[in-house]
């Protein structure tokens, strides 16, 4: 088996052990769905006019956010930046596997472990609830898809925030930085489609909206057909830029890298 | 007043050390009060395209919105000392803090003014200032006072809430993150109307944790939507919050066996 699958499932499967955690996080998210919730039912209420997203969609939405919210973690991985700190991931490097692979496969598990342990209790509690439906036959293959890529991207990005460790150390600065600017691109708080129109294209050129909004809004329907493969092709391009200049940071900043001893 | 001092002292040390990197720091509270600005443009947009939510105009929720936010920072800024309680607990730091003439509580606060809040700090000014321009109120001193008052209530109410969530650090050795509920939670439920949530919401709160106390139900006296007095009273119970934080800590300080270093 190559190293890179291992290590991917090896960090999986003790990430599967932090069930406490999930447990807190799923009371937390499901809190958080029911206050959007709230808001987006008081937000429908003041108006008839007809929105981008209908009511139960819009509800659906913030379920299936709240349901695989850890895709949309960004910022540096504190594994690696404390192995950089200390100077540790020296011990990395005389591997023989490529650094940012290695990255990749301890990343992609550190998403999708922890999203695979919260998103039932939450996908099943929406649904009871009745405000959230299973995506249709035609669209689930898409949904798997979609939601796969999603989880490729979100790790791509990840690892090229971590990258920058290389040159501040401290991941103070990214670390900080790209989490907020990413808050609101990511349709969490508001549903992308609801935000202002003119926002629209903004937020369909960042790399953000893959992450969390393309695979919810295929399950919802709301995007189908060409719609849909457009926007799965859109994150196979984030994906392959993404991994691209991952792979360039990473290889300057060995370079430059001095490791302090010890 | 000796312990004041030291604690005045301590903060100045925080701040020196923030300092150390000052295009950093600039560069980060620029770009927070940017993010968190945009935050708030995301909402206006929500509410233009709604037409307001329940009633209330975006000028009324930015009222709401400008009055906690500042309040969370405040709190922020002050209390963040006791976000690294668990590990000092954890480590069996916290004995050497006991050993220290001084109250332990303040000890914790004063380790850090997080100066990082500055930029929330400064967003959530703006939004009030917005507020306070367009919402139509007929502005006097009383009003003034309880815009103030709201504010100060609100920070209290949130330092307590600080202080109760280190203190569960005192029985689990790691303080529970489900409390971040009621913090970080807080402040995005509290900065819309409470209106819009349903009955148990509003009673949580309103009476368990009275966030109503300190944003909802002022700013509904401000803007003339209600009359009744207890209105202007209510922000006293975020010193209510504070006062049982502070003897939940020293609860737990008072019960306190240290897991050795």
């Amino acid at each position: 088996m190559s190293p890179y699958v291992a290590a991917l499932s090896a960090r999986f499967r003790v990430l599967l052990r932090y069930r406490a955690a999930a447990l807190a996080g799923i009371v937390t998210q499901v809190f958080f769905g029911f206050v959007r919730i709230a808001f987006v039912d008081a937000l429908y209420a003041s108006t008839g006019a007809p929105q981008p997203l209908s009511h139960d969609q819009a509800r659906a939405y913030i379920w299936l956010t709240q349901a695989f919210l850890l895709l949309g973690m960004l910022g540096v991985d504190p594994e690696i930046a404390s192995l950089v700190r200390s100077g540790n991931v020296a011990s990395d490097l005389l591997r023989p596997v490529d650094l940012h692979s290695w990255w990749m496969a301890r990343v992609v598990a550190g998403r999708a472990a922890p999203t695979s342990l919260r998103c039932l209790p939450i996908l099943v509690l929406a649904i009871a609830l009745g405000q959230l439906h299973l995506p249709t036959l035609e669209a689930a293959p898409l949904v798997i898809a979609s939601l796969a890529l999603a989880v490729v991207l979100g790790a791509a990005l990840y690892t090229l925030v971590t990258a920058s460790l290389f040159w501040t150390i401290s991941g103070e600065g990214m670390g900080r930085l790209v989490p907020a600017i990413a808050w609101f691109a990511l349709g969490i708080v508001v549903p992308l489609p609801l935000l202002p129109d003119w926002l629209q294209p903004l937020l369909r050129a960042l790399p953000f909206a893959g992450m969390l909004d393309t695979p919810v809004r295929i399950w919802l329907g709301h995007l189908s057909g060409a719609d849909a493969l457009a926007a799965i092709a859109r994150q196979v391009a984030w994906i392959t830029t993404l991994v691209v200049a991952g792979r360039v940071l990473v290889a300057r900043g060995v370079r430059r890298l001095v490791v302090q001893g010890g | 007043m000796h312990a004041l001092r030291l604690g005045l002292r301590m903060l100045g040390a925080s701040v020196r050390s923030q300092m150390q990197y000052p295009a950093s720091f600039v560069i980060q509270a620029i770009a927070h009060f940017a993010i968190t600005g945009l935050e708030f443009i995301g909402l206006a947009g929500l509410l233009a395209r709604f037409g307001g939510v329940r009633g209330w105009t975006l000028p009324e929720v930015a009222l709401l919105y400008g009055m906690i936010s500042v309040a969370f920072a405040l709190a922020d800024m002050i209390a963040r000392g006791f976000d690294a309680f668990g590990s000092l607990v954890r480590l069996g730091d916290f004995d050497r803090l006991l050993l220290r003439p001084m109250s332990p509580a303040l000890q914790v606060a004063a380790s850090t003014l997080h100066l990082r809040s500055l930029g929330q700090l400064a967003q959530g000014a703006a939004v009030l200032a917005y507020a306070t321009t367009h919402a139509g109120i007929e502005w006097s001193a009383a009003r003034i006072a309880l815009v103030v008052a709201a504010i100060v209530g609100g920070t209290c109410l949130f330092v307590g809430l600080f202080m109760a969530q280190a203190t569960i650090a005192f029985w689990t050795v790691e303080s529970l993150e489900v409390v971040n509920c009621v913090t970080h939670g807080g402040v995005e439920t509290a900065r819309l109307p409470l209106s819009i949530y349903p009955g148990g919401f509003r009673f949580v709160f309103t009476f368990i944790v009275p966030l109503a106390a300190v944003s909802f139900i002022p700013a509904q006296a401000l803007l003339g939507r209600t009359t009744s007095a207890l209105a202007w009273a209510a922000p006293a119970a975020g010193l209510a919050v504070a006062c049982a934080g502070a003897m939940l800590f020293a609860l737990g300080t008072r019960h306190y066996r240290s897991t050795g270093s």
